[in-house]
């Protein structure tokens, strides 16, 4: 049978500009290339400036993850100034990253990912009394009666009935690998309104303690939402109540809505817990600091890697490992390509060798991406919400062990199907889950510090730059809801001198290293992966919004000595 | 800002039977038309006009394209309160394309957009996210192997009008910033042969450009702007204007650290870098996230990211603005104004010439 090269680009339902080359042949896919196609290169705008302002400029980074960079920026800078923040302040950072994570993995289930598994076209069809019995059988969710499913399923006639399909133009409808019910086709969509709705109002915590969402203010030293119960203009009384209220419609929507869905849905693709594995690596370097961003041990999900799947022996993570190749990259080195780079002396000097656009193909080029590769003591790393929750297995977290556990017993699967795409997708629900009760425990513990006087937000020993070293540089790691994240800081006179990040989509969407070990996208497109029709590529969708790409994140410059960016070639 | 050949056509067809049939009633429909109409600054009265643009259109066709950007603006429109993204894209238009919510990919998502395109050639409201790299013939963003450019032309080609929406959109942003490695450039640098509209920020409030969509499609032109392709009615008004905290810098009283008691009393931030006397926006009055607050509001300085390059003239955005005066203001910060203007020109020329304090990494050696 031939071999046919299949081309999917733009991938949507994601941050950024992806695109995935494959070949295909029986049906299955046996080669694949992922494709970073922007690149912009804001850390090279950063040279020169002041280091108190480098949160906002690496925030936009990314709007979807629009706490993640911040944060770390914030960590990499007071770790280089010798700052530690206010117990008060560390909370509410993780009071506002984890309300981040729970309402960006909704967002990615039922927005970005669902129309993977969902036929919304099926959900037309649906008995809506059927819907109303699955509903009611798997949550207490009160939106559970057959007439709230016949207005959802009214409304999406009305919709459909024009021929006006919008965003859902061209789907993927009546594609032999959907398997739902019609009548839980209705409950996701149902879900997927529901879900828009609740999230604009449980991310208002970050516009209470930050002032907007997307991009929300931070502070080097603290946060600049002063505490004082007894101000208009401040955090008090009213607003802790309002911030009380969203976690507990979090908690409320998490538990009752999100995670019965992914359970129910999963049943219905058990098939692909074992496909889509890929890299047998995942690194976490762990996030949500419980006494402080250096107690590496109090993190509530914990810091490790799991090798070759694993997960009887947690290994400890050492950042100085971490090293960057781009013999697969549009990129140069000045000491040779063939060479990894700790980000410390990282390079990134763009020479763009691809085709003149437009362009047909890109597998057949040696360089083929704006990603790097980065590898851990050589090897690819799988990162994001299946590594975090297989290092906080294998690390006896007892929360951690008994969802992952009662997860498994539902579907009626063993350990080994958490290494899939199903995994990575189950993984996510894992986490948000913890994540929604583990809010009202930091929420808890900020009233305490509150009532016992403590209302400090932020520490000035070190803000002014007249206190600060002539030379000094920091380490910020956070673990994002996409994954493991680091940015690093070398400061001089006062202005940044270099910066540099290696972000969770680096790792997954990272392409061949020069030992020819394909990037986690790429690996888990080849393991054991089908693909019916090379021209409707809805199972490459699934495997690649089940690690929730976040391209801009990924793509980033530094150039180590300020030097402007050197002529590009175009072929 | 437009003539009758960049008019939208309505077509006859029923969206108030769709609306009726929606369970909406027509009283609420007119409640809803006259809270429209005031959140586009016009008076109440004028929410029947509404109501009757609203209901003889069938759903217009919104492409909306994803360039070099971060896509914090599309989530900014995720978040509007009135009309929900839900209720926008169900049932007020037919968002034909969006890179973030549809469900085709690949093939299927170019088909989508060239059917749109051709179906609606003339009518359809595009709206732009993201800059446009230039540099080196535009390699910097592809989409389905073709330049950011490329696609931005193809698509402005059959717009009746264009919402740039962010300020990458509107003149590059932080990419843009000092030394614009990739030469990233504003919507209105390539086209400039169609009615372009700024609705600025880094990101906007997402109310503001679902305002913005529902002016154009209510009167059939986009809203009136100011010198920088803004729209007055939300960026007509300078923040330090409008700011709840102004009376405490006219009293003189002002945050000096962060946390300080005068932080606790919701002190002015003016001495610790805010920069309202110098920008032009509807956070005070729109408020985000549904009025829950504004950057202000929560005690951080304004970083002034509704003005064009302010990535280096607002920078170091803890340093605090220069000559702002108590009292008739207004004189003031129109010349600083006009001298943030004259910076950031020089800033993309790349003359060197030094503002606000920041000194680009790429001249080590050309201090100021």
């Amino acid at each position: 049978m031939a071999v046919t090269k299949v081309v999917v680009d733009p991938i949507t339902r994601i941050e950024g500009h992806l695109r995935i080359e494959a070949q295909a042949e029986g049906g299955r896919i046996t080669n694949a290339w992922a494709h970073s196609t922007q690149f912009r290169g804001i850390e090279l705008v950063m040279q020169g400036r002041d280091p108190r302002d480098a949160w906002a400029f690496t925030q936009r980074i990314c709007g979807v993850c629009t706490v993640v960079h911040a944060v770390a920026s914030c960590r990499a800078v007071e770790d280089a100034l010798g700052i530690t923040i206010p117990p008060n302040a560390n909370l509410i950072r993780n009071l506002i990253h984890g309300m981040q994570f729970i309402q960006d993995h909704v967002i990615h289930f039922y927005h970005l990912h669902a129309l993977d598994w969902v036929d919304v076209i099926s959900a037309l069809k649906a008995d809506p009394a059927g819907t109303a019995r699955i509903a009611k059988a798997i949550s207490p969710w009160p939106n559970n009666s057959e007439t709230y499913f016949r207005a959802v399923q009214d409304r999406l006639k009305r919709f459909a009935s024009g021929g006006q399909l919008g965003i859902f133009t061209n789907g993927y409808w009546g594609h032999p690998a959907y398997k739902l019910p019609a009548e839980v086709n209705l409950l996701a969509v149902a879900h997927y309104l529901e879900a828009l709705d609740w999230q604009r109002d449980v991310i208002r915590v970050h516009t209470i303690f930050g002032g907007k969402n997307p991009h929300p203010n931070f502070l080097v030293g603290g946060m600049a939402s002063a505490i004082n119960l007894d101000g208009t203009a401040t955090i008090n009384t009213e607003r802790l109540v309002d911030i009380q209220g969203m976690i507990r419609r979090a908690r409320e929507f998490v538990e009752q809505v999100y995670w019965p869905d992914l359970v129910a849905i999963a049943g219905f693709y058990k098939d692909w817990a074992a496909i889509g594995g890929g890299v047998p690596n995942f690194l976490a370097v762990g996030e949500f600091p419980e006494a402080g961003v250096n107690d590496v041990d109090k993190l509530y999900f914990p810091r490790g890697i799991i090798l070759d799947k694993d997960l009887s022996k947690v290994h400890p993570y050492d950042h100085k490992l971490v090293k960057e190749y781009i013999t697969s990259s549009w990129y140069t080195y000045s000491g040779g390509d063939a060479a990894g780079l700790h980000p410390w002396e990282g390079e990134t000097t763009p020479r763009y060798t691809g085709p003149k656009p437009p362009y047909q193909y890109l597998q057949d080029q040696q360089r083929y991406t704006w990603m790097k590769a980065p590898r851990y003591e050589g090897k690819p790393m799988q990162v994001g919400p299946l590594s975090r929750m297989l290092v906080a297995y294998g690390s006896g977290h007892a929360e951690a062990r008994e969802l992952v556990g009662a997860a498994l017993a539902k579907l009626n699967v063993g350990p080994a199907a958490l290494f899939s795409t199903l995994g990575r997708t189950a993984a996510r629900g894992i986490e948000t889950v913890l994540l929604a009760r583990r809010m009202e425990v930091w929420f808890g513990q900020l009233v305490e510090r509150i009532k016992s006087g403590d209302t400090r937000t932020f520490d000035k020993a070190h803000w002014e730059p007249s206190t600060w070293p002539a030379s000094c540089e920091g380490y910020g790691y956070l673990d994002a809801p996409r994954g493991a994240l680091g940015h690093w800081v070398q400061i001089r006179d006062g202005k940044i001198s270099r910066y540099q990040c290696v972000v969770p989509s680096t790792w997954n969407c990272s392409p061949r290293d020069g030992q020819g070990q394909l990037g986690p996208y790429e690996a888990a497109l080849t393991d054991n992966h089908p693909l019916v029709q090379p021209d409707q590529p809805l199972e490459i969708l699934r495997t690649i919004h089940s690690f929730d790409p976040c391209m801009s994140c990924g793509v980033h410059v530094l150039d180590a000595t300020g030097a402007p960016v050197v002529s590009v070639k175009v072929q | 800002m437009t003539n009758s050949a960049q008019r939208f056509t309505l077509e006859s067809d029923h969206l108030g039977d769709h609306l009726h049939a929606h369970g909406v009633s027509r009283r609420d429909f007119l409640e809803f038309c006259s809270k429209l109409a005031v959140v586009l600054g016009l008076s109440e009265t004028l929410g029947p006009r509404v109501a009757h643009a609203l209901q003889v259109a069938k759903r217009p066709s919104v492409i909306w394209i994803q360039l070099q950007e971060c896509t914090g603006c599309v989530e900014s429109v995720l978040r509007t309160v009135e009309p929900t993204i839900g209720n926008l894209v169900l049932d007020l238009v037919s968002l034909d394309y969006s890179h973030t919510v549809m469900a085709a990919a690949g093939h299927q998502a170019e088909a989508a957009l060239q059917k749109a395109m051709q179906e609606n050639a003339g009518k359809y409201l595009l709206i732009v996210t993201g800059s446009v790299p230039l540099a080196e013939d535009g390699i910097y963003t592809t989409i389905g192997g073709r330049t950011a450019k490329a696609v931005l032309e193809d698509a402005a080609k059959g717009a009746a009008a264009i919402i740039a929406v962010g300020a990458c959109a509107h003149w590059g942003s932080v990419q843009a910033a000092r030394p614009n490695p990739t030469g990233a450039v504003g919507v209105n640098e390539v086209i400039k042969d169609k009615p372009v509209i700024n609705v600025t920020g880094c990101p906007p409030i997402g109310d503001v450009v679902t305002a913005t969509v529902a002016h154009f499609l209510t009167f059939n032109r986009l809203p009136a702007t100011d010198s920088d392709g803004r729209p007055l009615f939300a960026y007509g008004k300078r923040i330090h204007d409008q700011c709840s905290r102004r009376a405490h810098f006219d009293a003189g009283q002002y945050v000096e650290v962060f946390d300080d008691e005068n932080a606790r009393r919701g002190w002015c931030l003016y001495h610790v870098g805010c920069k309202g006397p110098a920008t032009f926006s509807p956070c005070p009055i729109f408020q985000w996230n549904g009025g829950t607050s504004w950057p202000i509001g929560a005690g951080h300085p304004c970083i002034g990211c509704t003005e064009r390059h302010f990535w280096d003239t607002m920078t170091p955005f803890y340093g605090r603005l220069p000559d702002v005066g108590g009292f008739g203001v207004e004189s003031k910060v129109d010349l600083l104004g006009a001298a943030l203007a004259i910076g950031a020109a020089a800033g993309v020329t790349g003359k060197g010439v030094s503002h606000g304090g920041h000194q680009s990494g790429r001249r080590p050696h050309n201090p100021h």
